[in-house]
C-alpha cells in the first residue's frame, strides 16, 4: 500500500506537555464489526497463509466463527404475507382500472406507504406462486388471468408517474372524517390524526405537520391549520379518464373524449380542494384546543385588565390621600401661622399696654421727682422741658430697655434717687449714640 | 471421472455462468486473462442448448431456435439450479421450454433423442450438457483436456445452489476449484492489470445482465476485498431494455400494416422481434443508428426499420432511471453516501449501453468514476469481467490440494474484524483553530493491518505533538444562497428545472473528530521536516504506532491494549 501523504501540518507541542517517553495512552479503538472477507485475489492468500498457520478447521469451528458475522444479502422470505381474497383470484386482467393493485400484490397494509423495494419483494412472491407454470404444473387449468392482474399491478406500482395516478384514487387508504359525537367522545386526536395523515400522502410538502394532542402549543397548532389551508397537493385525476379511442381513423372522436377527459379532472381537482377544505374546517370547528387558547386568551386579557384596573385604582386612592395630607398639612400650616399671628398680636398688645403702662411710670416718675426742679413747685417750662425729655428718651427706648427703666423707677419716691437714674439712663442713650448732646437738657 | 485432480495435472480455466451468457478464459503463462471464443467464434456464449432431431445444438446456433423450435430449446436456467420449483421464477422462459417440477427440483420435457420422444431433463442435467460444451471448446482451443474451473455465481447463491452446480460440473469433468462472486471477480479483474494500483477504495459494480440486475457494494482495502452490502433486482433487466424496442417495433410494424395485427401476439413473430430487438441494442452501443431488419416477421411480411441511439434512450429512460436508483439504493443499504464511492465498476453486457453508464455519472458525484466502454477507454469489456476475475483466481490456486483451497476459505480465515471507525493523525490547517482529522487507515480495513503516512511539519520544525484519534465521515451539506430572481426577458414558459438544477445543494465529504486514541511528542525536528507515523493495528484492537523524523534517528514508539479474548492470532 502506498503511504499516505498529509499535506496539513502538524500542530506544535503546547508548552508544559509531558509523557512518559513522549507517549500518552488515551483512548482504545471502538468495538470492530465482524466480517467475511471475499477469498480471491493475490492479497487474500497472503492474508490465509498468516491467518492459518497450516490449521485444519473444523464445521464447529465454521459455526462459531460465523456466529457473529456482519449479513450482506437480504432474507428472500419477506415480511409480507396476506391471505389472497378468492374472489380478488377470479378477476379478469381486463378490468384493471378497478383492481386493487396493492391487494393483488399482497400489500393492502402498506398500500401509499409501500416502498419500492416491498413492492418488488411482493411481486417477485407473487410471480413465484401465480406463474402460470406453476399452475400447469400443479395440474390447474391454464388460466394465467390472476397473473396478468400482478404484472398489471407491478406495471402501475413501479411506475412512479402511474402508481401516483392510482393513488391518488386509491379509496381503500382514506380515512373516512369521524363524525362530531365521535370527535366529541375524547377521541378527537386520534381519529382526526388518523384521516389527516392519509390526507398528507398527497402532500408536495413533505414532512406534513401532525394533528398533534391536547398538550401541542398554540404556536404547533397554527402551523398545522396554516399548513393545511394552504396544502399543496399533488393529487390528480387521469386514472378515472375514459378510455381514448386509440385508433387515429375517429380523431374528432378522440379530439372530444380528450377534451371531456381534461375537465373531468379539472372538476374533480377543484372539488377535492373543496373537500379537504371543508375538512380542515369541520377539524378546525371540532378542535377544543381553538377554544382553549380563546379562553386562555381572554383570561389572560382579563386578567390584564383587572390588573390594569387595580393598579388605576391604587394610584387614584394614592393620589387622593396625598391631596389629604398635603391639605391636612396646609391647615395646619395656617392654623399655627394664624395661631402664632395672634399670639404676636397679643404680645405686641401686651408689650404695648405694658409700655404704656411703663411710659406712664416713667411719667409718674417725673412727677414724683418734681419734674427735676427740686423743692417747691416747678415753673411751668420747667415741667414743659421735663415731661419733653422724658417723652424724647422714651421714644429712644424699646420696650425692654423701657421695662427696664420702669424696673428701675418702680417704688421709687425720691425725687433724688429718680433723678439720679433718669441721668444715668440719659448718659448711656448719649453713649450709645441714641441722644445727641443737646438733646434732653434738663436732664445732663 | 475421477473426483479429485492432482493438482499438477489440473488444466484450470476461469468460466462464467450466467442466465444468458457464459464465457470461458484461461491465464496465460504471463499471467494475462485472456477469453475464449469457441467454435462459432463467441466469446459471450449463450446460455442455451437446443435439441433438433437429436442433435445438440449450443450458444448462438442454439438461440437461433428460439424462433423455430421454442419448445426444444432450453434458456435462461442458471438461476433454478439448486432451487425447488416453488421457488423459481419460470419468467424468462416464457419463449423457450418451460420448467417443471421434478421431484424437489426443476426439469423440462424436451425432445433431445433423434427419437423424438419427449424427456424429462433435469436441471442438473442440462447444467452439465452447457459446462460440457464450454468445457470442449476450452480444452479445443487450449489443446489440452480442461479439468478444473474456478465459476463465478452471484452474491446471493445459496450454498444449496453452488452445491448443485458443483455436482453439474463434476458431471461434466470439472472440478470446481472454487466459486467466487461475480462482483467481487470484476474488482479483481481490474486489480490484476498490470498498471493497476493497490488503493484503499469503495467500489460498487453495478451489473445490468440479462435477467435480473446485481448490485455490490465492495470495500477494496489493500487488495483484500469486503461486501458491505448487496441488492438483487429480477424487474431491471436487459430483457426489459429488450422490451422497450420491441414494443417500439411492433408499433412501427402496426403503423406500416395496418391490417397485419400484433406481431407481439404470434409467439414466432415474437421471438424473431425479441432476437432482432436485441440485436439492435447490441448495435446502438456502438453505432448512433441500427437497421432493424426481419424476413416475414408477421403473415409473410418483411419488416424493416431504423432507429436512432438518442431515440432508443429516450423510450428506455425509465428503466434506466430505474437501474440508477437500485444502485443509490445499494449504496444507501451500506450505510455509505454517493460520496464514498470512489468507483462504479459497470458490469454486465448491458453496461455497452452509453446511456446506461451516464446515467450513473449524472446520479454520482464527478469525484465517482464510472467505468464503462462509454467513460473509459480503458474499460475492461464489461461482458467479459466475471469471466477474467475466475481466470485469474484459478491461475492462483490451481497448485493447490482442494483440502487447501477449502480450508483457506474456511470461516476462520474469512470472518475477520473490520475498524468501524477511520483512524488518523489530527493536523492544524489554515482557518481552524484545533485539529482537523486525517485519515491514515479507512474504515472497513480489515484487521490486521499496517499503513504509515508522512505528515508535514510547521515551517520552523521544533516540537511537534501527533494526537491518533478515530475520526467519523460527515456529509457537511450546504444550501447555496438563493439566487435573485433573474429577470426573465423573454420565453416566459422556460422549463423551471434548468433553475432548480442551479439550486442544488453542495455536498462535501468531511471528517469528524471522534475518540482521542493517543499522544506522542517528537521534539527539535528540522526546518521542513516530515514525521512518518506508522499505524499496526491486531486483530484485537490493539495499536502499535511509530512516530519518527523521516531521515531522523530514533522516534517515539507507543502502544495501545487491545480487547482481552479476541482473536488475535493473525
Ligand atoms: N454490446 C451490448 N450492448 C448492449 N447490451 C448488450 C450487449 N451485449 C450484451 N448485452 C446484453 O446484456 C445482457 C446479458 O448480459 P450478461 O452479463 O451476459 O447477463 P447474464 O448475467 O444474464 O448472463 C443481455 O440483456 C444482452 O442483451
Amino acid at each position: 500500500m502506498d503511504t499516505v501523504q498529509i499535506a496539513l501540518p502538524l500542530p506544535v507541542l503546547p508548552e508544559g506537555w509531558a509523557g512518559e517517553k513522549d507517549f500518552k495512552a488515551i483512548g482504545s479503538l471502538s468495538q470492530a464489526t465482524d466480517r467475511n472477507i471475499e477469498p480471491v485475489g493475490p492479497h487474500f492468500l497472503a492474508h490465509a497463509r498468516r491467518k492459518r498457520h497450516k490449521r485444519t478447521f473444523s464445521e464447529d469451528d465454521r459455526i462459531q466463527a460465523q456466529a457473529n458475522v456482519k449479513k450482506v444479502e437480504d432474507d428472500d422470505a419477506g415480511e409480507i404475507s396476506e391471505p389472497e381474497d378468492p374472489l380478488l383470484l377470479q378477476r379478469e386482467a381486463k378490468d384493471w382500472k378497478t383492481q386493487d393493485h396493492y391487494a393483488v400484490l399482497g400489500l393492502s397494509r402498506y398500500r401509499y406507504k409501500a416502498t419500492e423495494d416491498q413492492i418488488k419483494r411482493a411481486h417477485r412472491k407473487k410471480v413465484l406462486k401465480h406463474h402460470p407454470d406453476k399452475k400447469a404444473a400443479a395440474g390447474q387449468a391454464q388460466d394465467d388471468q390472476f397473473f396478468k392482474c400482478i404484472q398489471k399491478a407491478a406495471e402501475v406500482l413501479l411506475d412512479p408517474v402511474k402508481r401516483r395516478q392510482f393513488d391518488s384514487v386509491d379509496e381503500a387508504a382514506d380515512v373516512e372524517p369521524p363524525t362530531k359525537k365521535e370527535s366529541q367522545k375524547g377521541n378527537f386526536y386520534k381519529l382526526w390524526g388518523k384521516v389527516f395523515e392519509s390526507e398528507a400522502r398527497f402532500s408536495n410538502k413533505q414532512p406534513v405537520p401532525k394533528l398533534g394532542n391536547e398538550n401541542s402549543t398554540k404556536a404547533e397548532v397554527e402551523e398545522f391549520y396554516n399548513f393545511w389551508y394552504n396544502f399543496d397537493s399533488w393529487r390528480t385525476f387521469e386514472y378515472l379518464d375514459e378510455d381514448v379511442p386509440d385508433d387515429n381513423e375517429n380523431r374528432d372522436q378522440k379530439r372530444h373524449v380528450e377534451r371531456k377527459n381534461q375537465n373531468a379532472r379539472r372538476k374533480k381537482k377543484t372539488e377535492d380542494t373543496a373537500r379537504l377544505r371543508k375538512l380542515v374546517d369541520d377539524c378546525l370547528s371540532l378542535d377544543v384546543r381553538i377554544k382553549k387558547f380563546q379562553q386562555e386568551e381572554r383570561a389572560q386579557k382579563n386578567k390584564r385588565r383587572t390588573e390594569k384596573e387595580a393598579e388605576q385604582k391604587r394610584l387614584a386612592e394614592e393620589a387622593a390621600k396625598k391631596k389629604e395630607e398635603e391639605a391636612r398639612i396646609q391647615a395646619e400650616k395656617e392654623a399655627a401661622e394664624k395661631a402664632a399671628k395672634a399670639d404676636s398680636k397679643k404680645a405686641k398688645e401686651a408689650a404695648k399696654n405694658a409700655a404704656k403702662k411703663n411710659k406712664r411710670v416713667v411719667r409718674a416718675a417725673v412727677k414724683e421727682a418734681n419734674y427735676f426742679h427740686g423743692a417747691g413747685d416747678a415753673p411751668a417750662a420747667q415741667i414743659d422741658s421735663a415731661l419733653n425729655d422724658v417723652d424724647l428718651i422714651i421714644t429712644k427706648l424699646d420696650n425692654e430697655e423701657l421695662a427696664t427703666l420702669t424696673g428701675k423707677l418702680n417704688g421709687k419716691t425720691d425725687a433724688g434717687e429718680i433723678t439720679t437714674i433718669f441721668q444715668e439712663e440719659v448718659k448711656r442713650l448719649l453713649g450709645a449714640g441714641k441722644l445727641k448732646d443737646g438733646e434732653a437738657k434738663s436732664l445732663s | 471421472m475421477s473426483a479429485q485432480q492432482n493438482p499438477a495435472q489440473r488444466v484450470a480455466i476461469g468460466i462464467s455462468f450466467g442466465n444468458s451468457y457464459s464465457s470461458i478464459a484461461f491465464t496465460s503463462g504471463e499471467g494475462r486473462a485472456e477469453v475464449i471464443a469457441n467454435e462459432d467464434g463467441d466469446r459471450q456464449i449463450p446460455s442455451i442448448l437446443s435439441y433438433v432431431s437429436g442433435e445438440e445444438l449450443h450458444g448462438t446456433q442454439a438461440k437461433a431456435q428460439l424462433v423455430r423450435n421454442p419448445r426444444n430449446t432450453v434458456a435462461y436456467f442458471r438461476d433454478f439450479l439448486g432451487q425447488e420449483f416453488k421457488s423459481i421464477d419460470p419468467s424468462p422462459c416464457h419463449q423457450s421450454a418451460h420448467p417443471v417440477p421434478q421431484e424437489s427440483t426443476v426439469a423440462f420435457n424436451i425432445r433431445d433423442t433423434p427419437e423424438e420422444k419427449e424427456n424429462t431433463v433435469t436441471i442438473s442435467e442440462i447444467t452439465t450438457r452447457h459446462l460440457k460444451r464450454l468445457r470442449n471448446s476450452a480444452s479445443d482451443y487450449l489443446g489440452k483436456s480442461v479439468n478444473s474451473a474456478v465459476i463465478t455465481v452471484p452474491t446471493n447463491f445459496s450454498d444449496a445452489q453452488k452445491e448443485a452446480l458443483n455436482k453439474a460440473a463434476k458431471e461434466a469433468g470439472i472440478e470446481v476449484l472454487q466459486f467466487i462472486n461475480e462482483p467481487v471477480a470484476a474488482v479483481l479483474a481490474y486489480d490484476a492489470r498490470p498498471d493497476a494500483k493497490l488503493a484503499d477504495k469503495i467500489v460498487v459494480v453495478a451489473d445490468l445482465g440479462g435477467t435480473r440486475s446485481d448490485i455490490a457494494v465492495i470495500a477494496s482495502r489493500g487488495g483484500i476485498y469486503t461486501l458491505l452490502a448487496t441488492h438483487h433486482d429480477y424487474e431491471v433487466s436487459g430483457f426489459q431494455l429488450d422490451q422497450v424496442l420491441i414494443d417500439y417495433f411492433a408499433k412501427e410494424f402496426m403503423k406500416k400494416n395496418k391490417s397485419a395485427g400484433d406481431p407481439r401476439e404470434n409467439e414466432r413473430a415474437l421471438a424473431k422481434l425479441k432476437l432482432e430487438s436485441e440485436a439492435v441494442k447490441k448495435a446502438l452501443s456502438i453505432g448512433t443508428s441500427a437497421a432493424f431488419s426481419v424476413e416475414s416477421l408477421l403473415n409473410g411480411i418483411d419488416f424493416t426499420a431504423t432507429i436512432n441511439r438518442s431515440r432508443y434512450e429516450l423510450l428506455a429512460i425509465k428503466q434506466i432511471a430505474a437501474f440508477t436508483r437500485l444502485v443509490a439504493h445499494a449504496v444507501e443499504k451500506a450505510q455509505l453516501d454517493p460520496l464514498d464511492v470512489s468507483e462504479i465498476i459497470v458490469a454486465g453486457g448491458n453496461a455497452h449501453t452509453p446511456k446506461v453508464a451516464s446515467a450513473l455519472s449524472a446520479a454520482f458525484p464527478e469525484t465517482t468514476k464510472v467505468i464503462a466502454p462509454s467513460t473509459s477507454p480503458t474499460a475492461i469489456n464489461p461482458s467479459e469481467l466475471a469471466v477474467r476475475g475466475a481466470a485469474i483466481q484459478a491461475s492462483l490456486i490451481q497448485e493447490f490440494e482442494l483440502e487447501d483451497i477449502e480450508q483457506s476459505t474456511h470461516p476462520m480465515v474469512t470472518v475477520t474484524p473490520h475498524l468501524s471507525h477511520a483512524v488518523g493523525v489530527l493536523c492544524i490547517s489554515g482557518e481552524e483553530s484545533h485539529g482537523i482529522f486525517h485519515p491514515i487507515v479507512d474504515a472497513e480495513t480489515p484487521l490486521p493491518v499496517r499503513r504509515s503516512a508522512i505528515i508535514a511539519t510547521p515551517k520552523e520544525g521544533g516540537d511537534v505533538l501527533i494526537k491518533l484519534a478515530e475520526g467519523a465521515r460527515h456529509i457537511k451539506v450546504t444550501k447555496p444562497e438563493p439566487k435573485p430572481k433573474e429577470e426573465k426577458e423573454k420565453d416566459e414558459d422556460d422549463s423551471d428545472e434548468d433553475e432548480d438544477e442551479s439550486e442544488e445543494e453542495i455536498r462535501e465529504k468531511t471528517w469528524k473528530v471522534g475518540k482521542i486514541l493517543s499522544e506522542a511528542a517528537l521534539r527539535g525536528l528540522q526546518k521542513g521536516a516530515k514525521v512518518e507515523v506508522q499505524v499496526n493495528i491486531g486483530a484485537d484492537l490493539s495499536v502499535n504506532a511509530i512516530f519518527r523524523e523521516v531521515g531522523g534517528k530514533g522516534g517515539v514508539r507507543g502502544i495501545l491494549q487491545g480487547q482481552k479474548g479476541v482473536n488475535g492470532s493473525a
